[in-house]
């Protein structure tokens, strides 16, 4: 049997926020930065996505069926390309039309909703999915969570859900002896099939590449195929997951990385017995040779290979925690503008910011974050977040006024409230935690009028 | 009278409490006849001069803001020499406020710059250097000046003032606005203590800004007490303008303005908030400034869950101090050690009532202010709740409190400090007179 390479690349872009101060909140609802979020797609657009769609599209003519990759691209980067390179969505609908590309589902906004015990995480992917058919014409049936998180209970969810697949990251400290050159499944449910990732192969071309003090630089498709030979002795699948911003953004095309994926092809296929498959023909393919057992989460991120990148420091952790509080209460209001805004405030990268050990990191200037500190990027997003809160609290009101006066068949129409103090009523608080509450308080405030 | 006076800043350069208050007196000066040279390290950053003396009538920029106060600007001649310090700033907030200061033309004259400096490689070196340099520049400026007595603000400026002391023979008032007990607590940098200490010994006269500064000169300095004199320091409202804002929130808002720093108290008001919070929920906390203690405060109200409801808004400048008071239900100054004190006046004058720390000086003028001990949480939380559940009580100290603020006026100040300079000068004739040396 021949052994499988398998190309997988994520394509993600956040929706940055801008700078949203205490004064701002109850105010504004304009929340990003229209002109940072419009320069980077166009930049990234130009330098990588289309330069490097168009690289695997000439493959694609040249190898055919012999030359296959995967791509998951979130929700919150297609709103974009949508908005600002329509031409990224096309080029990658062009993919989609040859028949050598998988898409895979995952969290809509690129989100840490796995992590959260709320049905968030089901609703995401199930959009994702409907948004993935709707454009690409594909019924994703492998999925890849944001940065490759997984534990035991996100395998869980994701076999209900009725994948197949699921890729994440081989961590040493899950793996011990074990290669993560072969197919694993969940713990609990056999059925779903683990990818692992390769993180030395994928890194050497993600992180290393055009890194001159690096030994081994420079790399070329010969040097990278030994050594593709030597780590895969005995072993029946390498894969290969990273960024695509990999290509021309984080190694620019000075580095060569461009010219050296073209060429990559042509010695593996001289040279070792591996054929290019996606992920769902490697776990067709390949028979599971263990369940793997991951209690606490894992991630692709940093030397730690865990989650502490976004959930390591208490900022995370309160970002986290209000975030997901509101979200049945946000579910609940079902309003389309809402529910946009709620879904871009879940990009993992906002609490990516907020992470307090990026000094230590070696890796952290790949990861630009807007925001000065970690200390600023908490702020800014508690700031926005809290006016989040308050356009609920307020939502939920005029609902149960609107359905009062459908009940009463009253004729005054809900005013907008904008004065500067709102009255004050003393025992029953404006913040109130149920519907029930509040209910209760507006009748008093109806009954005066 | 003239009177060579040295400080470290001076609005609209960069103005801290310190730049503040030198202003307003000087200002009341003016109005008692009392000309001033007012000499002071030019906090513009690059420039290079070892020893320069810089007429500031050239700056343009300060003239046309203040040139409606002609009275005023004709008594005071201003010389500026180079230098690359501002006083208590540690290097990073020294670079940040400079930054911001150059890049938006404000200037935050509101907010205490007052900071526990840090003593760390470099700079502590060079913050020594210069004061030495100050001290030399001093000397040649007292030679070439005429006046009658010198005045010198805060320890930065106490060895310029002995030195031209011993240059020209004329009387030294030093003027206490902060000790190195109120800036560094127990910990404090004895360097900085033996240069106050020299300053306190060699002048002829002490002014503090409370008696709290006063008892402090007295017992930790050993200074004698016939020569140690309170003067209040006042508040000039005479610029400001009201800014009426419209408020987002619907909660009540309780705010923290001022540095973040160990010696403004912050984590009581972030304890007293938390536990507010679980009594009452129709509130928002604010804390405004940055500082070396901002991050940790952030961290706090992540780990109490309360962030939410306990907003940070940074450093604040020009128009958004007054917002900020105008969105204001509460004021709070849980000082620690605080020499007098001014952002609570300032609130009072926009009408907020205010919570403040018995151990500030400002706690001494003020009845219409409820005062804590700023260790006593409990007691701080409770005077919150009460401000925010009993309209009448907030009612009353918002409209009493006004009234009081108004009464605080640097013309009565300059007044006292007048006197200050007469007994020095006495004391030095009747000492010449009876053949004593100086």
């Amino acid at each position: 049997m021949r052994k499988t390479l398998c190309f997988y690349f994520q394509i993600h872009q956040p929706v940055r926020l801008r700078r949203y101060r205490f004064f701002d909140i109850g105010k504004r609802h304009d929340y990003f930065d229209e002109y940072v979020n419009r320069s980077t797609i166009r930049r990234v657009a130009e330098k990588c996505y289309l330069p490097m769609n168009r690289l695997v599209m000439d493959m694609i003519k040249r190898y055919g069926e012999n030359f296959k990759v995967s791509f998951s691209i979130s929700g919150s980067a297609l709103e974009q390309f949508a908005l600002h390179t329509p031409e990224v969505i096309e080029s990658f609908q062009e993919l989609a039309k040859t028949g050598c590309v998988e898409f895979l589902a995952e969290t809509y906004p690129h989100s840490l909703a796995s992590l959260s015990s709320t049905n968030e995480f089901e609703m995401q992917v199930k959009r994702h999915v409907e948004r993935m058919q709707e454009l690409f014409g594909q019924k994703p049936v492998t999925l890849r969570n944001s940065s490759l998180i997984y534990s035991d209970q996100i395998g869980e969810r994701v076999a209900a859900m009725g994948f197949e697949a699921m890729l994440t990251d081989g961590a040493k400290h899950v793996l011990g002896w074990k290669s993560p050159n072969f197919l694993y499944t969940n713990a609990a449910n056999p059925k779903l099939k683990l990818l692992l990732k390769n993180s030395r192969l994928s890194d050497d071309l993600s992180m290393r590449f055009g890194e001159r003090e690096w030994g081994e630089w420079p790399i070329t498709a010969d040097k990278y195929v030994r050594w593709l030979n030597d780590s895969a002795k005995d072993s029946e699948i390498v894969n290969l997951f990273m960024n695509y911003e990999t290509f021309g953004e984080n190694q620019p095309a000075e580095t060569g990385i461009f010219e050296f994926m073209r060429s990559l092809p042509e010695y593996i296929f001289s040279m070792t017995d591996f054929e290019f498959l996606t992920p769902n023909e490697a776990v067709k393919k390949h028979q599971p040779v263990a369940p793997l057992h991951v209690p606490y989460p894992i991630s692709w991120s940093d030397e730690e290979k865990d989650i502490t990148s976004w959930m390591g420091n208490e900022l995370q952790t309160e970002a986290f925690e209000e975030l997901f509080k509101i979200q049945s209460r946000v579910r609940a209001l079902n309003d389309p503008v809402l529910d946009k805004d709620y879904a871009r405030l879940q990009s993992s990268d906002h609490f990516y910011y907020m992470r307090t050990k990026l000094f230590s990191d070696n890796d952290f200037h790949r990861y630009i974050s807007p925001y000065e500190t970690p200390y600023e990027a908490f702020i800014n997003y508690m700031n926005v977040l809290s006016d989040v809160i308050l356009r609920v609290e307020d939502m939920e009101k005029k609902r149960i006024l609107v359905d009062e006066k459908d009940t009463d068949n009253e004729e005054n129409p809900v005013k907008p409230k904008k004065t500067t103090r709102a009255p004050r009523v003393k025992s029953a608080e404006s913040a109130a935690k149920t519907s029930k509450k509040v209910d209760a308080k507006e009748k008093k405030v109806k009954s005066k009028h | 009278m003239k009177v060579l006076m040295f400080g470290w800043e001076f609005p609209p350069h960069i103005a801290g409490g310190l730049g503040t208050a030198s202003y307003g007196l000087t200002k009341g000066l003016a109005k008692h006849g009392v000309k001033i040279m007012f000499v002071m390290p030019k906090a513009g950053g690059d420039e290079d001069q070892s020893v320069a003396k810089i007429i500031n009538a050239s700056d343009v920029e300060m003239m046309s803001e203040y040139s409606t106060l002609d009275e005023y600007w004709q008594n005071v001649n201003f010389m500026e020499i180079g230098s690359n310090l501002v006083p208590y700033l540690d290097p990073e907030t020294f670079e940040k406020t400079v930054t911001e200061a150059v890049k938006t033309g404000e200037h935050g004259e509101h907010i205490a710059f007052r900071n526990k400096f840090q003593f760390s490689g470099k700079y502590g070196a060079n913050l020594m250097e210069e004061v030495a340099r100050y001290a030399m520049v001093a000397g040649t400026i007292a030679a070439q000046q005429d006046f009658d007595i010198i005045h010198a603000h805060d320890w930065l400026t106490y060895a310029a003032g002995i030195v031209a002391k011993k240059v020209s023979g004329k009387p030294l008032v030093i003027h206490v606005h902060a000790t190195e007990f109120d800036r560094s607590g127990e910990h404090v940098n004895q360097q900085v203590y033996d240069i106050e200490r020299r300053g306190m010994e060699a002048a002829d006269r002490v002014i503090t800004v409370s008696n709290l500064t006063r008892n402090i000169v007295i017992n930790r300095y050993g200074i004698d007490p016939d020569k140690v004199v309170t003067v209040h320091n006042a508040v000039d409202f005479q610029t400001r303008e009201d800014v009426e804002v419209e408020r987002g929130v619907k909660e009540k808002v309780v705010t923290f303005l001022g540095r973040i720093t160990f010696q403004k108290g912050p984590e009581y008001f972030i304890e007293a908030a938390n536990k507010v919070l679980k009594r009452y929920p129709n509130v928002r906390f604010v804390m405004a400034g940055s500082g070396d203690l901002f991050n940790r405060s952030i961290r706090r109200v992540a780990q109490l869950k309360i962030a939410t409801k306990f907003h940070f808004t940074g450093f604040l400048r020009g128009d958004d101090v007054q917002k900020m008071f105008s969105y204001s239900d509460v004021y709070v100054m849980p000082s620690v050690s605080e020499p007098f004190g001014i952002s609570p006046l300032e609130a009072m004058r926009a009408g907020v009532p205010t919570i403040i720390s018995k151990q500030s000086g400002v706690a001494e003028v003020l009845k219409h202010s409820i005062k804590v001990d700023y260790w006593d949480v409990d007691a701080l939380a409770d005077a919150i709740y009460a401000l925010l559940s009993y309209p009448a009580l907030g009612k009353m100290a918002g409209e009493q409190g006004l009234e009081e603020v108004n009464q605080l006026k640097w013309e009565n100040a300059a007044l006292k400090v007048a006197e200050v300079y007469k007994s020095a000068l006495e004391m030095i004739r009747s000492r010449v007179s009876s053949g004593q040396g100086l």
